[in-house]
Parts: C-alpha cells; structure tokens; sequence
C-alpha cells in the first residue's frame, strides 16, 4: 500500500511572530521556516509503518511556490520515497488544501493519508477532516496510537488512539483512511547527512495547481492582523500567608 | 437575518459546557433564532438541558443507535443535512468540535472559521493563529452557510434556568457510513470539577519531579474544590494522563483562578490560560517566563509551600 503524507512548510516553531504594524499581516522576511512538526509526526508514523512493511511507498506532498523543493528534499532525505509539489504562488485554504488532496488521492489510489492535525501557522485543524468528507472516507483525527491490520484479501483497518478531552478514544476505521497526528504519536527521526545526499537523487513530480482543476475560490477573507492582548506582569508575593490573604481579598479562595 | 444550529456537546447523558458557550457566541451574532440540534442515542435528558439555556429559541434532536458516539463521519451527514435553512452552523472548539466542524463544512462545500473568539458582525470573526501570537480578523462569504468552531475560553456559557425552549424531534434522511467504528473510551474517572468548566484550576507541572508527588497536587486541589491540570512536560514525563494537559496543544481554559505550580511557562503552556481572570505561579526558578504573565507569583519550594498554603487556609 502506499501512504500520502501532507508535508507543509511554516515559520519554525521557535520563532515568536511579529505582526507588522500596520495589521497588514505578520513578518515573514528572513524568518526561519521548517517542517510543521504534526507533519513530521506524519511522515515519521508512515516511515515506521513502511519498515514494518505494512506499506511499499510513502510519498509526501508540499503545496506551495516553486522554492519548496528544497523544502520536500528535507522530507526525501527523512525517508520519503519520492514527492509531489503542487506549484502555486498563492497560499491555500484548508478546502483548497483537501480538494488538491483528493485529486492526488485518485491518482495514487493510497491506502493511508496521514496529515498533521494542524499547521502552526493558521491553526485551522481542517483539512484532514475536509478531506475525508470529500473523499467519502473514515476520519481518526488526534492520534496517539496507530496499529494497522491487512487481510489477505489486502483489505485492512486502522485501530486508532485519540487524544480527546475527555480521555483516550478508541475507533476502528477501514481502509482507506484518512489519519491525522498528535504530538504523543511518536517522536521523528533526525536527518542524517548521507540522506541528504541520498535525497537528491529521489524524484519530485511537480504538477501545476492550475491543472488539476480544483476550484481555488477561497471563501475567507482576512482582513486585519492585531498583536494579541499583553498580560501584565503582576506582584511578587513573600510566602504562603501572604499569597492565601491576596487570593482571599479577590474573593478568590 | 441570521439563523443559527449550534450543535450540542454531550457526553455520558449530560450536556457539556462548551454547548453554552457556543449560544453565547451566537447571542453575540443577534441571530433571529438560535437552535441547538442534539444527536444521540438517547437524546431527551440532554435535550431538556438544552432548553433552559437562554436565547435558545428550539432544541431539536436526533434519536439514532448510530449516535450513541460522537464519531464525525456519522454525525456530520446529519448536521449537513439539518442545516439546511441556516446562516450558520456553531460548534464548540474542543475535540469533539474540532474533529466533526471540518467534515460539515466539507460536505457543504464551504470553508470553517475555527477558534472563533469574537464576533464583529454576521459574517466578520475574530480568532487566534500562530498559538495566538496573532489575531486575525476574517470575512466570510455572506452568500454561504458560515461553519464555525467556538473557543470556549472567550466565550462565558449563556445562562440557564429561565429559559423553557421548545423539544423537537427530527428525522433526518441520510444514508450513514458503516465504515468507523466506535470501540471504547478510556477515561480517567475522577470527582474533581471538570478541567474544561472549573472556575478553579491548580496545575502542576515537571518541577512536581514524579507520578507519585502529584498526590501533593491533588490534595491541594480538593481542598480549595478545584479541577487538575497539567503542563505538556508533566504530561510527557508520565506523571499525569494526556487529557490533563492544558496549553496549546491541550486544553485551552480559562478559569477565574489558575494556580501554575512547578510550571516554568513554556509559549505553548501560557497560550492555554491566557484567558484566566487570575494567574498565580509558583516555581523555584525565580527568573522562571511563568511570573511574567502571573499576577502573583511566590518564588519557593513547592513541597514546602504548598503545606503553608493548607495551613493558611485553615
């Protein structure tokens, strides 16, 4: 079976946004970007699944302007068969996102899509379950635990943990399915340099999203960036007595 | 004029807060009608909660064995199809929101606004990106049915109790996929207040050192009659079960008083309590980010401090 990892690039996890002053968006020149970490997640649950030859292929796909080839190559390099660039200039919505998937989807025929459950830039949560809508397939958002089991008929499900408020839930899904990952799944692998250069090598189709025929209308508009409200930093208190008296005051205890 | 679904949160028979919290959004819309739709099993105690909350105009339910749990690919069908008629569509931003919101709004071919923290108009929301480093102002399309998940800590629940809605059952015509299955749900059981709802949380965090010292934090807990929570590292060290944890990628609450004890306040912890009324913080690591945002912080040994508190206390 092979697996469709999303591989998205964002503005690496340590960098503290700014937003520009005008409220116009947020400063993204000469940030550091990376993987989305639940998309590394992804990519490294699929790479285990791969080993325990569960599958033959993994591939990931990036959607975005011409220079995320390099950014695919990082994935190559962590062990990704081979990529697919969907090439646009503009960023897309979350529906955008799942329709492009779904077209690779019937080209591919993957037996897994596995997706982080968000990217850290918009945190929308979405497209792993708009995706399986379109696709008519079963959802296991937030996992913890995947176990999958194939008959021999190579029909199979996917006995997955979920990450909810309330605990850890447990559901069956047949494949094909669509997964989406939380931080506990696992921890990814760290790239080594014979990879990089093993990397090169691996082959990255790129398709033009305008030739996949998805409809790019996206229906929000965003139309101001504010930087969030500061709490202010408040009083140091002396001992317990102290903190029990003030808490008490506030008619808090 | 708008007319809006809320879908109900509920779980073991009983309403979930977040349900309330997601009227009060809808308040804020000045919706002509607001209905809550509840699909369940056995939907009619949930049902008779539904009614009293304020500003609820009808509480419509859905009786089937297939919604005995809350898994998406079942519900969403249905909700597509019941909000036909609607301006928009509201559901709570917790998992159960967060995992059947995408798939309704798919099914109806529009996008979701998530995390919505304010409304500026009928189609105008705010809401949090970048773990809420920035807030971004969306328009959605006024020509389609807004999709929208509601982050609970903005918003207060609406009140209850005056209200008497009127219950109605539906029947709602769709064909319901057989391909996810419901297995189990493995719950920490636990008398404590609710993590999500409690006005008090005491949360404690690596500085507690092991599973076995939590205990410290629970005493603590029960006796100022407050819900547990966790940092990420707690969490990941094993001390605490996953659906403790409160921050970015947990639980995002805001109760009136948060009391973070050997927690050093890492980003992703702080955007989880930004919204608490108050913060306390003890740790000690006097340089430690968490007394940045508290609003009172005590530098010390928790194992000694949190005894003086009890005994402050009386």
């Amino acid at each position: 079976m092979k697996i469709l990892v999303g591989y998205k690039r964002v503005v690496d996890y340590n960098v503290r946004i700014q937003v520009k002053p005008d409220g116009s968006g947020v400063v993204t020149d000469g940030v550091k970007l990376s993987a989305n970490p639940f998309d590394d997640i992804a990519l490294e649950e699929a790479l285990r699944l791969r080993e325990k030859g569960v599958a033959e292929e993994v591939i990931v796909v990036g959607i975005g302007p011409a220079d995320l080839t390099a950014h695919l190559r990082n994935g190559l390099a962590m062990g990704a068969n081979r990529a697919i660039h969907v090439v646009t200039a503009e960023a897309v919505q979350p529906l955008t996102a799942a329709r492009v998937f779904l077209k690779l989807i019937e080209k591919e025929q993957p037996g897994l899509v596995i997706l982080g459950k968000q990217a850290i830039d918009d945190d929308a949560n979405q497209t792993g379950q708009m995706l399986a809508a379109l696709w008519d397939r079963p959802q296991a958002t937030f996992a913890s635990k995947v176990e999958i089991t194939l008959d021999n008929g190579g029909a199979g499900k996917a006995t997955v943990t979920r990450e909810v408020d309330a605990g850890l839930e447990v559901i069956e899904a047949e494949l094909p399915a669509v997964i989406t990952t939380d931080l506990r799944l696992n921890e990814p692998r760290f790239i080594k340099l014979p990879d990089i250069m093993k990397a090169k090598a691996k082959p990255i189709d790129t398709i033009e999203f305008g030739s996949l025929g998805v409809e790019a209308h996206d229906h929000l508009k965003t139309t101001h960036y504010a930087a969030p409200a500061k709490r202010s930093k408040g009083v140091m208190v002396k001992d317990a007595a102290e903190l029990v008296a003030a808490l008490k005051q506030k008619g808090l205890l | 004029m708008s007319k809006i679904l809320v879908i109900a949160e509920h779980l073991g028979g009983k309403l979930n807060s977040s349900t309330a919290r997601a009227v009060s959004a809808a308040a804020a819309v000045k919706a002509e009608a607001i209905d809550v739709l509840v699909l369940s099993d056995a939907p009619d105690a949930i049902a008779a909660e539904a009614a009293k909350i304020d500003g609820v105009s009808r509480v419509l339910t859905v009786a089937r064995p297939e919604n005995a749990h809350p898994l998406a690919a079942v519900l969403a069908p249905q909700i597509a199809k019941a909000a036909a008629g609607y301006s928009h569509v509201f559901v709570p931003s917790t998992t159960f929101g967060k995992d059947v919101a995408p798939r309704v709004a798919a099914l109806l071919g529009v996008a979701q606004v998530s995390d919505v923290m304010s409304v500026e108009a009928a189609h105008a929301f705010k809401r949090p990106i970048y773990a809420g480093n920035a807030i971004i102002t969306v328009e959605a399309d006024a020509t389609h049915t807004v999709v929208a998940t509601i982050r609970s800590a903005s918003w207060a629940a609406a009140g209850n109790g005056a209200n008497s809605a009127p219950i109605e059952a539906l029947t709602i015509d769709a064909a319901l996929p057989t391909h996810t299955r419901f297995v189990e749900l493995k719950q920490g059981s636990s008398d404590r207040p609710d993590l999500q709802s409690a006005s008090k949380v005491v949360s404690g965090g690596r500085g507690v050192g092991s599973k076995e010292n939590f205990d410290i934090i629970y005493k603590f807990a029960d006796k100022i009659g407050a819900a547990v929570g966790a940092s990420r590292a707690a969490v990941d060290a094993g001390y605490v079960p996953s659906e403790m944890q409160v921050g970015q990628t947990g639980k995002i609450i805001a109760p009136e008083l948060y009391m973070a004890i050997g927690i050093s306040g890492a980003i992703q912890h702080l955007t989880g309590i930004k919204d608490a009324g108050t913060i306390v913080a003890i740790n000690k690591d006097g340089e430690a980010p968490i007394f940045e945002i508290a609003d009172f912080g005590l530098v010390g040994d928790l194992f000694k401090l949190i005894p003086e508190l009890e005994q402050a206390l009386g």
